[in-house]
């Protein structure tokens, strides 16, 4: 049984699709990362996991579990009582997510009070506690600071604090180091996985930073234009990755470029709300598509250990099966 | 125009900058130095990295470079000619030639101008070419960064990012400038635009011998595109060397800790990593001796109380202009990055 499992989620605004029918299962203990540019509906799709889309996006799934419990037909109010503490989530802006108008101890507080209650003392025994867990130091007189007084990384940590807050048995981090600087970046990673392994929870690490996720996930996904077009085991897709979009990707990073050598950079940019093409919607932008990937959008190909949605997918040489 | 030869762009001697913050009415004003004593060489054709964290000055640098703000000490000569105590006319007339590109190319570009007006702004002010000379400008230079003549009456809003970014270098390139700053260009885009974007600014590089100052945090980035690189910390250079002597033969403690932190792709290039504890230090009051100690592991009394210089640590000849400030590396105290066993 898996911890949180997703069949065929869509999420549409209007006539936009932003999330187009995913499926992918997160179990205990693992790290699953999702990766994609920007516009390929990571954020979105992890939102509705969340419950938190508002009223003009309509999210609908074939099924949409957490340990078993049908997230889509329980009652708004049950569901409230998962979000934030079962399920919790970190945002990507930590300077922009904590309100600026109460002191920190204030804002963990208010998360133990919602989902456990206690008494002032109780609470505030506990928020130190959590502070002491993700590594501020001097937790009892942060309490009292507001968030102008943190830096971007004191800040994030903050935000796992308040996140971690319920012990929850799945975290959602949408993109949790962006704003932050390689030293403070590698500070965080490690704080997340520490804690991630301690408590087993499932945690799912959104990013468009391909190299962490190749260190920390267990298995990654890769998404593109509201969906996903290939997912497996982060060792395995990252060597021998085998749709275009992934091997592109790889290619342009410019640590795969010897010297100063031209990047492989991929023409183009990811379809917005109206050029969406008609067949496989990479294919005004892949090197090897056909008509046939132009006129016909192709299927999942795999189970979902290590799926792809391709034509033809690329052989171990990178190149595309006939 | 041959780009072998190694004409001397832009040099810079000891450049400073620092900021007068009001305390109170009562107490002294305190002093921010932004920038603290920085000097160096760039080439014809060149790429010089400036590597950092936020608040380490970088930025500040790139505005001093291009005369945004005046230094508060130091020598900056283009060309030989220094820039700072020239006339106000004959600064105006040096500034065209270096230019500068922003890392925001949503908030770098003016929203009310059409892409033909942002473009012949700077020929505007500067030049007196008429009308149909400048539209006819524009639109060559827009054929070089890859941008269509129908975007000519096109607003900002309606490019994505990376094209944006094309159109900020393309306004960048209308005074045929020999120097470009280009501050963090490529990090607020994905990776695949970013590779399209890099790409660009070398075929540029190649065709107008153009020298850049790349203003990054991104190493990978920087260990691509430069042809010399300058590591930052509060203000002062920490280390300066050629990409090879840098990324091959890292000598400082915190260069060490920064390429460390990087995430790596492949298993092979990952390293040991060697965790900085804390943040970077106000520089309001920074700390005394070696900025960098109260971080760093090879810290000792010395480091402590007086403050490293930089210089050269090695004689032979691979190593012949690689500068390090600590007193570790002059000590010999300081281990080499280990590679990670999986």
């Amino acid at each position: 049984m898996s911890l949180l499992q997703l069949d065929n989620l869509s999420v549409t605004f209007g006539n936009f699709r932003a999330v187009d029918n995913i499926s992918y299962k997160v179990e205990e203990g693992e790290v699953l990362g999702i990766v994609g540019e920007s516009g390929s509906g990571k954020s979105v799709s992890s939102l509705s996991i969340m419950g938190l889309i508002d009223f003009h996006g309509k999210v609908s799934a074939d099924q949409l579990t957490f340990d078993d419990q049908d997230l889509q037909a329980m009652p708004e109010k049950q569901r409230r009582k998962l979000t934030g503490s079962d399920i919790a989530m970190i945002f990507q802006d930590p300077m922009t997510s904590l309100n600026p108008c109460f002191t920190v101890g204030y804002q963990i507080m208010e998360a133990l009070k919602t989902h456990q209650g206690g008494s002032k003392k109780e609470l505030k025994t506990r928020a130190i506690e959590l502070l002491t867990q993700v590594g501020i130091p001097a937790p009892e007189s942060r309490l009292n600071n507001y968030p102008h007084q943190l830096s971007g990384g004191m800040s994030q940590r903050v935000m796992i604090a308040m996140s971690i807050a319920c012990d929850p048995r799945l975290l959602i981090a949408d993109e949790p180091t962006t704003a932050l600087d390689v030293t403070i970046q590698a500070q965080i990673i490690d704080l997340l996985i520490d804690l991630q392994r301690k408590k087993q929870m499932g945690l799912v690490l959104i990013t468009h930073d391909l190299a962490l996720v190749a260190e920390v996930a267990h298995r990654v996904i890769v998404m593109y234009a509201g969906q996903i077009v290939e997912s497996g085991p982060a060792s395995e897709v990252f060597s021998t990755p085998k749709h275009p979009y992934t091997q592109a990707l790889l290619a342009s990073l410019p640590e795969s470029a010897a010297g100063k050598a031209r990047l492989d950079a991929l023409p183009g940019v990811v379809p917005g709300q109206y050029d969406r093409p008609v067949g496989c919607l990479l294919s005004p932008r892949c090197p090897y598509a056909t008509d046939h990937c132009r006129n016909v959008a192709p299927m999942n190909q795999g189970d979902l250990d290590r799926q792809v949605k391709c034509h033809t997918p690329l052989d171990k040489e990178g190149r595309p099966a006939a | 125009m041959s780009h072998t030869d190694n004409q001397l762009i832009l040099k810079a001697e000891n450049l400073k900058q620092h900021y007068h913050v009001k305390q109170g009415f009562f107490k002294p004003d305190a002093v921010v130095k932004a920038v603290d004593g920085i000097s160096f060489n760039l080439e014809k054709g060149k790429t010089l990295a400036v590597v950092g964290e936020s608040g380490c000055g970088k930025s500040t640098l790139g505005r001093m470079l291009t005369m945004i703000e005046t230094p508060t000490e130091g020598r900056l000569a283009h060309l030989g000619e220094d820039l700072l105590t020239l006339s106000k006319d004959a600064q105006a007339k040096l500034r065209q030639k270096i230019q500068i590109i922003f890392q925001n190319p949503y908030g770098s570009l003016n929203p009310r101008k059409k892409i033909g007006a942002i473009l012949e702004e700077p020929l505007v002010i500067n030049t007196k070419l008429s009308k149909a000379e400048r539209k006819e400008k524009a639109l060559a230079i827009m054929a070089k960064v890859g941008l269509k003549t129908e975007h000519y009456e096109r607003y900002p809003h309606m490019f994505s990012g990376g094209q944006r970014q094309r159109i900020a270098i393309a306004r960048g390139l209308m005074l045929d400038p020999n120097v470009i700053v280009a501050d963090e260009p490529v990090s607020a885009l994905d990776v695949s635009v970013q590779a399209q974007v890099l790409n660009l600014m070398m075929d540029l590089q190649q065709e107008f011998g153009l020298s850049y100052v790349f203003i990054s945090h991104d190493l990978s980035v920087v260990e691509h595109i430069a042809d010399d690189v300058m590591v930052m910390y509060l203000g002062k250079v920490v280390e300066q060397g050629s990409r090879e002597q840098l990324f091959n033969n890292p000598q400082h403690p915190y260069t060490l800790a920064l390429l460390s932190s990087t995430p790596q792709l492949s298993p092979e290039k990952r390293r040991v990593r060697i965790k900085l504890e804390g943040e970077l230090p106000s520089p309001l009051n920074p700390p005394s001796g070696c900025a960098f100690h109260g971080r760093c592991r090879y810290a000792n009394d010395r480091c402590r109380s007086e403050t490293p210089v930089l210089r050269l640590n090695h004689a032979n000849e691979q190593e012949k202009d690689h500068l390090i400030a600590c007193h570790a590396v002059e000590e010999n105290r300081i281990e080499p990055l280990k590679e990670q066993v999986a």
